[in-house]
């Protein structure tokens, strides 16, 4: 007998004999299930006291899966997602990805550009032309025109506060972040300086999303680099 | 008179030095169960799937893999109060794992704690358990060994600290604290009770966490319960009625917990989450039953009944504040919870033993059972850490710890403060 099926028994007994308060009955949903999950990430990611929770609805359901198998694989640095997925499936990591990544939740109105003029400009050219001296391509090239992402693993990156982007870049440099190999943002995050990572945290944080983003389908392109987490 | 006296020290001096002298070098020669007879390694399929079932109720590889490496390659690190130590590589590899190492020399790795070379192995490497296990059952682990693929993963130094790092002193250690000597079998009792003592006492090493240590690292060798060095999670006494002893638990819950991590009583939680995904799930049903048979037969203690506790007005009510808020979702007001997925808090004893460390840790840290065959997505727990101050998890700590039944006086701040750090590798 199920707990359903013995709370279906019990609760007209209960009723009967007056002491009711109602069994409860446990919803056997995903979104039950992905509960755990928001208390942090709330469902449009917030500040916490020790950092940042990053959003998660609506990223690509491949780049999700893929930071939640990174970090129990080692990948990934941060000890308290390590702890909560540590012993869970590869199934049913994909299936909470799949839950959180088709959540639907307006963003919240972009952070105030917080830098001078001409930082923002370096930031937008890096973001929408790269820098070829340095052998840095655009975001754009991957993570789509619209900087929305790409469906299945590229992740969008507006939405996002300054400090995570540029938490995540000093990440890559020094190794506590990793993607599959061939770690193509690690490669590009040793690439940038420091002020170049400054900037495009800067203006990134500063786009507003445009209402109904979604990741594309397909990339522009060939992407410029290859990356061991995107299925080529 | 004087003259008898004095030889009589002598004498005594002399025996006070050379005893503990003759022990300790027994420690270097002394092989045990070399006159154990093994079993031919045939390397038939029968014998690899027996050994790789017994690899997985001893969770070799739960040591032996480093986080996101190849399984039994070696590398995680193990902390310990002594330094680090690193699991070594256990794929056939020459150089580095065991390609090199006869059926003979496995043996006394898991009988004996020596090395191929008769190097004395640290006692991370839970031997004092596995000398309980049979020669033909360490044969078989050992025809599966003799199936995985070469790693070239060379083996990492340990870092412990002096005199840690000279292993011959671990012969004094040895005398102190470790007996070679296979199970013995109690006629007494049923093959199963003696099946499920093998695999607890010998292979599943619970001792291991579940038993206090010396300042030493020596182990109780009991199921006596102890704080798990570094970790610093409580690992409950398995003889105790206060702890997880579990002479009052019908036998179904106790597989149920085992083997799919959940069960109507309380859910696994902290370290025991790997031991159950990566391990016990494997295992069959009777070999789960046979544990869960010999753990509710051990001997239990019991505390003396607890008068009920008041707590002051003022945690009572910062703590109900925070239970209504973030806690009665899914453990209910009443503290009965929703079973088997959001466990009972009222009269579950891993939340009204001793020590609360383990409750603290688990309001700081949330976490998920592991996903298991029996239950493969689990209902998990939210961390608060970055959710409540010290004050609050405190509070609502020192209310589940005092209510419905529940008489344990309060926690304070502090021991919340200083175990915000979540234990990791």
């Amino acid at each position: 007998m199920t707990f359903t099926d013995l709370s279906r028994v019990l609760f007209p007994l209960l009723l009967a004999s007056g002491t009711a308060f109602a069994a409860p009955v446990l919803e056997d949903s995903i979104a039950r299930r992905a509960a755990a999950c928001i208390a942090c990430h709330n469902i449009d990611g917030k500040r916490g006291a020790d950092g940042y929770y990053p959003r998660i609805a609506g990223k690509p359901a491949g780049y999700l899966a893929n930071q939640l198998i990174n970090f129990r694989e080692g990948r990934r640095a941060y000890p308290q997602m390590i702890y909560m997925v540590d012993n869970l499936s590869d199934a049913y990591l994909h299936e909470l990805a799949g839950y959180f990544s088709a959540l639907e939740v307006p963003y919240p109105p972009p952070q105030a550009l917080a830098v001078s003029a001409s930082v923002a400009a370096r930031g937008q050219l890096l973001v929408q032309h790269g820098d070829a001296a340095k052998n840095i391509p655009a975001c754009i090239a991957c993570h789509g025109s619209a900087l929305t992402g790409v469906s299945p693993a590229i992740p969008g990156l507006l939405g996002l506060p300054r400090d995570y982007l540029a938490a995540q870049f000093g990440a890559w440099r020094n190794g506590t972040r990793h993607a599959a190999a061939p770690d193509c943002m690690h490669k590009i995050a040793t690439q940038l300086s420091t002020d170049d990572i400054g900037a495009v945290a800067a203006w990134l944080s500063a786009q507003p999303v445009p209402a109904g983003a979604k990741p594309a389908t397909a990339l522009p392109a060939a992407m410029p680099l290859t990356c061991g987490s995107v299925p080529q | 008179m004087m003259k008898s006296m004095k030889r009589f020290l002598l004498i005594a001096l002399f025996l006070l030095l050379a005893i503990p002298a003759m022990l300790i070098t027994k420690e270097f020669i002394h092989t045990p169960g070399h006159d154990a007879v093994g079993v031919p390694i045939t390397g038939s399929a029968v014998q690899v799937a027996q050994g790789k079932y017994l690899a997985l109720a001893g969770n070799c590889m739960g040591c032996h893999t480093v986080r996101g490496g190849t399984p039994y390659a070696g590398g995680r690190p193990i902390s310990t109060p002594f330094g680090t130590i690193y699991s070594p590589n256990l794929t056939q590899d020459k150089t580095s794992g065991l390609g090199n190492w006869s059926a003979d020399e496995f043996w006394q790795a898991l009988h004996n704690g020596k090395s191929r070379d008769g190097s004395f192995l640290y006692p991370a490497f839970p031997y004092t358990n596995y000398t309980r296990m049979t020669r033909p059952d360490s044969d078989a682990m050992y025809a599966y060994f003799k199936t995985l693929a070469p790693v070239a993963q060379g083996n990492r130094p340990n870092t412990l600290r002096f005199p840690y790092d000279q292993r011959a002193l671990l012969s004094v250690w040895r005398v102190l604290y470790f007996t070679p000597g296979t199970q013995p079998v109690d006629a007494g009792k049923s093959p199963e009770w003696n099946r499920g003592a093998y695999l607890v006492e010998g292979l599943g090493h619970c001792s291991a966490c579940h038993s206090s240590r010396t300042t030493l690292g020596g182990s109780s060798g009991g199921l006596d319960g102890g704080l798990i060095p570094v970790l610093d999670w409580y690992a409950p006494s398995l003889t105790s009625s206060s702890e997880a002893g579990l002479g009052d638990w019908q036998p179904a819950h106790i597989v149920d917990l085992l083997q799919t991590g959940i069960s109507q009583r309380g859910a696994v939680f902290g370290p025991m989450t790997e031991v159950v995904g990566a391990s016990l799930q494997h295992l069959t049903t009777p070999d789960v039953q046979a544990m869960a048979g010999y753990l509710k037969s051990l001997p239990q203690t019991a505390e003396p009944a607890l008068p009920p506790v008041v707590l002051d007005e003022r945690t009572r009510l910062l703590g109900s504040k925070v239970y209504e808020k973030h806690c009665v979702n899914c453990h209910t007001a009443d503290g009965s919870g929703i079973p088997p997925n959001y466990p009972p808090l009222a009269g579950n004893r891993a939340i009204t033993m001793a020590s609360a460390i383990n409750p603290i840790r688990i309001v700081l840290n949330g976490g998920f059972p592991p996903s298991t065959g029996g239950n493969p997505r689990p209902y998990g727990m939210p961390p608060f850490a970055a959710v409540l101050s010290d004050d609050e998890v405190a509070a609502v700590v020192s209310y589940t710890r005092a209510s419905w039944g529940n008489a344990r006086p309060a926690v304070t701040a502090f021991e919340v403060a200083r175990n915000r750090a979540i234990p990791g590798d």
